[in-house]
């Protein structure tokens, strides 16, 4: 086995705080799976949860889950790129403890203001309860929400000027003068990596603040008020931003530890570099897909959505899970979690841009859209990729110096694969029979499909359980020794 | 469509699938990785020439059937007002005939619903969105006469799993 290449080596204070993120993002992801459990139970017939509880527990489990992605993938982009180029470990902490009190703000929300518009608070929603829920509430959510996003804002602009300082333009670390025929070097996978996420990532935040600022306001002058197919516009760009960059920030973790446990280079070449400058623009675009059933949008707008959608998986594919795939092959590599739990990763983001492309596909989303298909898919290339990827970060993480001895997690690997296999897939089928998505109570036909979810979900939020229990075993030892 | 949709997923799902277990599989062994480079950019060449190959036809074969549609004045055209509230349809009618194209004029009166038509066997027919302030026209002609459901598919608060109305369709 190889040596990581470090460049610069982490202060305790920075190992202290990365652990602090995984920790939090580990806490809160099996919060936020329980409540995803209590949906499919109560979906399935198996317990009564009143539609007010549901609708609260929706709107968490879909707004927390994306801010554990967020956190786990921030904290694997940090760690790698914190390597070679200085950044600065105050701002990662605040950017904590904006999301410890966001979150909790969030909950607060829902669960004692009973605030409960979706992570997706439509326009004018928010504003419109029919009494389930006060402007009060709703002010609570869409301020925690807020702040998360300034804490992330922040983290993307400190990774910006480091990133800046050394490499002197967003074009130089995106790799251009190479890719041009200027340069004759590449910059490492993170800095490109880094780079794209800080891009779009920034662009993302600003719609998504702009949008929540004016639902704000609107909550207490009604006057002030938004187009609401406007608005729809620049809270699915910042939602669809944002998730996706999860996973692009999660998935450094397979271009820096598949090198490491396979002691092969990930090589940054062309098509690397075109696959991830075609990834920035492609990710900015491709947002329309969520609005096909908006038919006052422009046409020209929805065929974007439409076509971006497709080309954009074309680099997920044939760069990065083919990359994967030719450095793991006869490599002799151990099975570790970390290793196990990166393919898993790599194979869940490359095997639900299916399902999502042939989503994006309009004549498909006509009978497709907001059925259990869009979870579906989803959880496919979060749960099974990106979460994966956090996990898997987090088995490398808590094992210090010992990485390359370490055995599999087999109980909780194999409960997290089985059970996120089975969860989605009973997802797609049901979305295949035209079961809505984000229904409280089920009509008869659609119970079965639910109560195979609820014991697949079961499986996975232990599972989890089982990989975050040896994280958080094994961490005082390693902080010890770092 | 439904059944095409998730067939092609299954498939293409388990082909990745499958790759990955081989190549895990082949762990077992080591071998030189520059051989394996050279012959893996070459295929890799193929495989993306073929992927955008399939992305340019499946594009071009159904980007031609979208089901955005202006208003149309033809008088055989049956026209059916709704009106999305919290948390009930407003239908202008709730009976169409078989075999003749219905144009839905679809708004919504508060906050966004999704206006979502299902058959007798619970299958989703067709939808669109309901937004305040927009009126979208959504055309469909129905062959098999039968007692069809909307349901709500954007979610629209406390009530919105109950949201639904019935269109009868006749012969």
């Amino acid at each position: 086995m190889g040596q990581e290449k470090i460049l610069l080596e982490h202060t305790p204070a920075a190992r202290k705080v990365l652990a602090a993120y995984l920790a939090v993002s580990g806490t809160v992801l099996l919060l936020m799976m329980t409540l995803g459990l209590l949906m499919r139970l109560a979906q399935g017939s198996l317990v009564s949860l009143p539609a007010d509880r549901f609708y609260e527990s929706l709107t968490v489990h879909g707004t927390g889950m994306v801010g554990v992605a967020g956190m786990g993938g921030a904290a694997i982009l940090w760690y790698f790129l914190g390597r070679h180029v200085r950044l600065n470990v105050p701002v990662l902490a605040i950017n904590l403890v904006a999301f410890i009190v966001g979150a909790a703000l969030i909950l607060g929300a829902a669960f004692i203001g009973g605030f409960a518009a979706g992570w997706t608070f439509l326009f004018p929603l928010p504003a419109n309860s029919l009494g389930q829920w006060s402007e009060h509430a709703a002010a609570m959510h869409l301020s925690g929400l807020l702040l998360i996003g300034t804490g992330f804002l922040l983290f993307h602009l400190d990774t910006g000027r480091a990133i800046l300082s050394k490499y002197g333009s967003l074009a130089r670390a995106l790799g251009w003068p190479y890719l041009f025929g200027r340069s004759d070097e590449t910059p490492p996978a993170v800095i490109v990596a880094s780079t794209m996420v800080l891009i779009v990532n920034t662009l993302g935040l600003v719609s998504g603040a702009t949008v929540l600022a004016i639902s704000l306001v609107n909550l207490y002058l009604p006057g002030f008020a938004i187009d609401p197919l406007l608005a729809k516009n620049l809270i699915y760009f910042f939602g669809h931003v944002f998730i996706n960059i999860t996973i692009y920030m999660a998935i450094i973790a397979a271009y820096e530890l598949l090198p490491l446990y396979t002691n092969r280079p990930w090589k940054v070449n062309r098509p690397f570099l075109v696959a991830w400058t075609a990834a920035t623009v492609l990710v900015l675009v491709a947002y329309p897909h969520h609005l096909l059933m908006d038919f006052n949008m422009p046409r020209w707008l929805l065929l974007v959505g439409q076509i971006s959608s497709y080309i954009s998986g074309l680099p997920i594919l044939v760069v990065t899970g083919y990359g994967a795939l030719m450095i793991v092959f006869r490599s002799g590599m151990r099975w570790t979690t970390t290793t196990a739990l990166i393919m898993v990763g790599v194979f869940g983001w490359s095997s639900g841009v299916i399902p999502a492309i042939i989503d994006a596909t309009i004549m498909v989303n006509t009978v497709m859209h907001n059925t259990l298909w869009v979870p579906g898919h989803f959880h496919t290339y979060l749960l099974l990729g990106q979460i994966a990827l956090v996990l898997a970060f987090m088995a490398h993480f808590s094992q210090g110096a010992d990485w390359s001895k370490v055995r599999l997690n087999a109980w909780g690997f194999w409960l997290f694969l089985i059970g996120g296999l089975a969860l989605t897939q009973s997802f797609l089928y049901s979305g295949k029979q035209g079961v809505p998505r984000r229904f409280a109570e089920y009509l008869p036909d659609w119970v079965g499909g639910a109560q195979v979810g609820a014991l697949a979900a079961l499986m996975v939020v232990t599972g989890t359980g089982v990989l975050f229990a040896a994280y958080l075993l094994k961490l005082p030892r390693v902080m010890r020794a770092s | 469509m439904q059944q095409i949709a998730w067939v092609t997923t299954l498939i293409l799902m388990s082909s990745i699938a499958a790759v990955f277990v081989w190549v895990a599989w082949s762990t077992r062994f080591t071998a030189d990785y520059g051989p394996i480079v050279d012959k893996a950019y070459a295929f890799r060449r193929v495989l993306f020439g073929a992927l955008l190959t399939v992305s340019a036809v499946a594009t071009a074969g159904t980007i031609g059937r979208l089901p955005y549609a202006h208003a149309a004045n033809d008088a055989g055209v049956q026209v059916v007002t709704a009106i999305g509230y919290q948390w009930h349809w407003d239908l202008g009618a709730t009976e169409v005939k078989a075999g003749r194209p219905v144009e839905f004029r679809v708004t919504a009166a508060d906050v966004t619903h999704g206006f979502a038509i299902y058959d007798a066997d619970l299958k989703l027919v067709t939808q669109t969105q309901a937004m305040p302030g927009y009126t979208n026209i959504l055309q469909h002609t129905f062959d098999r006469p039968g007692i069809y459901k909307i349901l709500c598919l954007e979610y629209c608060g406390l009530a919105h799993h109950g949201m639904s109305a019935e269109l009868t369709v006749s012969g």
